[in-house]
């Protein structure tokens, strides 16, 4: 789809409609997280970031998002691939299943890791004498960062590989290409923007998520700590400033994502042009 | 999983099967049903008990409205922004089209406390609310407010692809044959946009539903009036009272798995219409 | 073309990148186990507090037995910290905003259940009590209780049924009708009733409640704790000020060792030499500087001018203990709930 300059009044107000939507929504709260963020100067802000606590909260956030978009972008891919190129029965049950992580209260999510590995559960047993740690440790963290995103690629690749349908595919299917082929060479060109948004839906999500992860966490600082629960910790000690400062970081990386999104379509639109 | 006939044209069907199947039991079934045969233990009366209370059945109506309602501004607000983001050329398009995401990066304690700040009696937006007589923080709107928040990306971003990809060709045909804008839209382009626009609306409204951490601080959590049903299954946890809690949680998720169901089996109904 | 390349590109760092933070995550995960490593289990306010606190003890420590130990913190509310632990979280001690959250601990069974008799002072080496915020200036004349059921009173107050620290206030305002009303409970409860249709924010939290206060300017009195109340006003000196009302309740945050973790663990000695240090001179002046009354006689006299006199019950003499208060007024169908009830 072309897209035009906007050049009647009907345009216009769609796009001034728009705008003010996300003003006011949107903007008006990250200004109000960046403007706690300085309400004590620069000086502040940047003592908040370079804490130590706060640094390893990053990593730990990082690690948990990069781990949660690699195995949602491997299943995301297989699943979307399942529900649109074949028929079989109970297809709306499937799909809906893999919505239901985001109708489940983030806390709930969390609850149920807590009731498959905690003290409770029959496994607990065999878990502390192999010393394997999962709940209050880092696969913890990650199992509820993967829960709360793992629908986010499938959604966003299902609804446009419908609206292409299979025929292609099975073209291709028919003059021999073998599966792999036939997403390399025929979907992925077709797929690859609703992918791209996918990876950033759940990349973003990832970094932000707090409710499931504060309940497996076990809030130990410098360990068990990602940025979000950080944040709570520093909010609920009175400490105003340095809580958004840190938040303003999470906003700082879902924008630097968005360049690097933005970097990567311009890649290809100019390595388009040159092939032309 | 049994196929009803023999059009499995395409290859990499047992493959993606595997890896779906894999991942969903790991991720969502395994740990479900620990919560399912946990909640079992406590026997249907004191379930009954637990979700038929007049509070707890109050909170399901408050949590299921505002999330509709959330979710409904979300579809009108979604589609227009995808529609302006994909149709037309403006200055700030890619600042727009960016911030979109930044919900979901927000922890969403941060998103409660930036947005209470904002609508409360003192707030930026709140002090001209309140003096038209609209209390926006604190009220079932406040509410709404949050979810709308939280669940923004959703549509726009289910939509969006769906739009780029679609065939400009169409549309031109239509206007050839002297379609009228409107019509154009309403004939040609909406009935491809409806399977996305569901998929968003679902996707929001169920986010809505289990939303608790950017709610609870902009709820005011008044019994009977704004206390949301995540809200009470903290308190029941609070109480240590496990099992009660997840009587609440597993109502909600039925609901909603219900809600999902019903939008789902729609779209392949659809689906299946247009492929005849 | 050039895309694909892209994409292989961006795969390729995506996995070397999850294949290193998935090495450093192991190492975290075995940490756990290697016994040089000493976790308090606390609720939120108390960060700091223990912060400066374990710098203190680790020396000392260190002095004591030449072991080096690495101290971690872990903080959240106190209901949620307490089910943390008993879903499996390894603290070494557990220091909760009450005792009823150490209760249900030791019915686990991974505490002692006489635990409260371990420690001097019912294991409580600091205390604090409710108190209430105002503006500045008083504007609306708040005294006492009793002022809190005027119509013109706006309160906010955290919920009792998601916040523990909540409870004490709750319970605090219960003392005050109580004498008031010679322990006339259905008075009692109408006091409280009136007294609660005048919330205008019940938060799921102490802090939540104070930002809805302070930040918001909702309402015009704040019941918190003296620790919190005293924080604010330090904070912003000119905007608020602290009543102390004629009756309260004595809050007594408790602390125990956790059993079953320092048999496994063998920290058993340095968990309680953790825990007496907290009643030692230098233990209760960091309290008292973090706000927390201290127990100590002598450095109580040396902060009397901020901590005001009052006449305090306690949990155990008006109450009957926590497990007894907890059912009474909290539980489902409970005096909370009661006066909540729709008519």
């Amino acid at each position: 789809m072309v897209a035009v300059k906007p050049h009647n009044f009907r345009q216009w107000g769609l796009i001034g409609l728009a705008a003010v939507f996300l003003l006011v929504m949107l903007v008006l709260p990250l200004i109000l997280v960046a403007s706690e963020a300085l309400a004590k100067g620069w000086q502040v802000y940047l003592d908040a970031l370079n804490e130590p606590f706060a640094r390893k909260a990053l990593f730990l956030t990082l690690e948990a998002t990069v781990a949660a978009v690699l195995g949602n972008t491997v299943f995301g891919l297989a699943s979307a691939w399942l529900l649109t190129k074949y028929d079989f029965r109970g297809k709306a049950f499937w799909s809906s299943l893999l919505d239901l992580p985001f109708a489940i209260s983030p806390v709930v999510a969390g609850l149920l890791f807590v009731i498959l590995f905690g003290r409770m559960s029959p496994i607990y047993p065999f878990l502390r004498a192999e010393h394997i740690a999962i709940i209050f440790a880092v696969p913890g963290i990650i199992l509820a960062t993967v829960f709360v995103t793992f629908p986010f690629i499938t959604r966003e690749l299902v609804p446009i590989m419908e609206a292409q349908g299979r025929s292609e595919e099975e073209a291709a299917a028919t003059m021999g290409a073998s599966g792999w082929t036939i997403f390399r060479r025929v979907t992925l060109p077709n797929i690859k923007w609703a992918l791209i948004y996918g990876v950033i839906l759940c990349t973003a999500r990832a970094l932000g998520e707090f409710g499931a992860v504060s309940v497996v966490s076990g809030h130990i600082r410098g360990k068990t700590n990602t940025l979000p629960l950080h944040i709570e910790i520093l909010y609920n000690e009175y400490n105003f400033t340095a809580a958004f400062a840190v938040a303003s970081i999470l906003v700082i990386l879902a924008v630097v994502i968005l360049i690097l999104r933005n970097l990567v379509e311009w890649r290809a639109k100019r390595g388009l042009r040159n092939g032309n | 999983m049994k196929s009803f006939s023999n059009k499995k044209v395409i290859p990499g069907y047992r493959f993606t099967c595997g890896i779906t199947f894999f991942y969903l039991s790991l991720i969502l079934l395994i740990p479900l049903a620990a919560f399912v045969l946990y909640t079992a233990g406590m026997g249907w009366e004191k379930f009954l008990a637990v979700v038929l209370d007049y509070r707890v059945f109050h909170a399901y109506y408050i949590s299921l409205l505002t999330a509709l309602a959330a979710a409904v501004i979300n579809g009108v607000f979604g589609l227009l922004l995808a529609w302006v983001l994909v149709r037309y050329d403006f200055f700030g398009k890619r600042l727009l089209d960016g911030l979109i995401d930044l919900p979901f990066a927000l922890p969403t304690a941060v998103a409660g406390i930036a947005l209470t700040t904002l609508y409360a009696e003192n707030g930026w937006l709140g002090q001209y609310l309140y003096a038209l007589g609209i209390p926006s923080a604190f009220s079932p709107l406040g509410i709404t407010l949050a979810m709308v928040f939280v669940g923004l990306p959703f549509v726009a971003r289910s939509v969006q692809p769906v739009l780029r990809d679609l065939d400009p060709q169409v549309e031109e045909a239509a206007a050839l044959l002297g379609a009228g804008d409107w019509l154009t839209f309403r004939r040609v382009i909406f009935p491809e946009l409806v399977s996305p626009l569901l998929t968003g609306f679902s996707l929001s409204f169920a986010r809505g539903v289990g939303e608790y951490g950017s709610v609870v601080f902009i709820a005011g959590n008044l019994p009977y009036e704004t206390e949301i049903a995540p809200l009470l299954i903290m308190a029941k946890l609070e109480q240590f009272d496990y099992q009660a809690a997840a009587a609440i949680a597993l109502v909600l998720l039925l609901l909603s798995f219900a809600i999902l169901l019903v939008i789902n089996g729609y779209q392949r109904y659809r689906v299946q219409k247009q492929g005849v | 073309m050039k895309a694909r390349k892209w994409f292989g590109l961006a795969a390729g760092v995506l996995f070397t990148i999850g294949a290193l933070t998935g090495c450093s995550g192991d190492t975290a995960a075995d940490n756990g186990s290697a016994g040089k490593e000493f976790l308090n289990v606390s609720y939120d306010p108390t960060r700091e507090l223990f912060a400066e606190f374990n710098e203190k003890f680790k020396e000392e420590w260190k002095k004591e037995s030449g072991e080096d130990v690495t101290f971690s913190q872990s903080h959240g509310g106190s209901g949620k910290q307490a089910r943390s632990v008993r879903d499996g979280l390894e603290a070494d001690v557990v220091t909760l905003a009450l005792a009823y959250d150490v209760d249900e601990i030791a019915q686990a069974g991974l505490i002692d259940k006489d635990w409260i008799k371990k420690f001097p002072d019912n294991s409580a080496p600091y205390t604090s009590t409710i108190v209430f915020l105002v503006r500045k200036g008083n504007p609306k004349n708040i005294h006492d209780w009793n002022d809190l059921v005027r119509d013109d009173v706006q309160i906010v107050t955290p919920n009792p049924k998601t916040s523990g620290g909540a409870r004490w206030n709750y319970l605090a305002a219960w003392e005050y009708a109580k004498e008031h009303n010679n322990g006339d409970e259905a008075k009692i409860k109408d006091f409280l009733k009136v007294m609660f249709s005048h919330v205008v924010a019940l938060d799921s939290g102490a802090r939540g409640a104070t930002t809805s206060f302070v930040q918001r300017g909702q309402g015009d009195v704040l019941i918190a704790w003296e620790n919190e109340a005293l924080l604010s006003v330090k904070d912003a000196p000119n905007d608020y000020e602290i009543v102390v009302p004629s009756i309260s309740i004595l809050a007594e945050p408790s602390v125990a060792v956790v059993d079953e973790v320092v048999e496994r663990k063998g920290t058993r000695k340095l968990a309680e030499a953790y825990i007496n240090f907290l009643y030692s001179k230098e233990g209760q002046e960091i309290a008292a500087k973090n706000f927390y009354r201290p127990r100590d006689k002598e450095v109580a006299a040396k902060y009397a001018n901020v901590f005001l006199p009052l006449k305090l019950v306690t949990i155990d003499g008006a109450f009957g203990g926590w497990t007894k208060a907890q059912k009474e007024h909290f539980a489902d169908g409970g005096t909370f709930d009661q006066i909540y009830e729709k008519k």
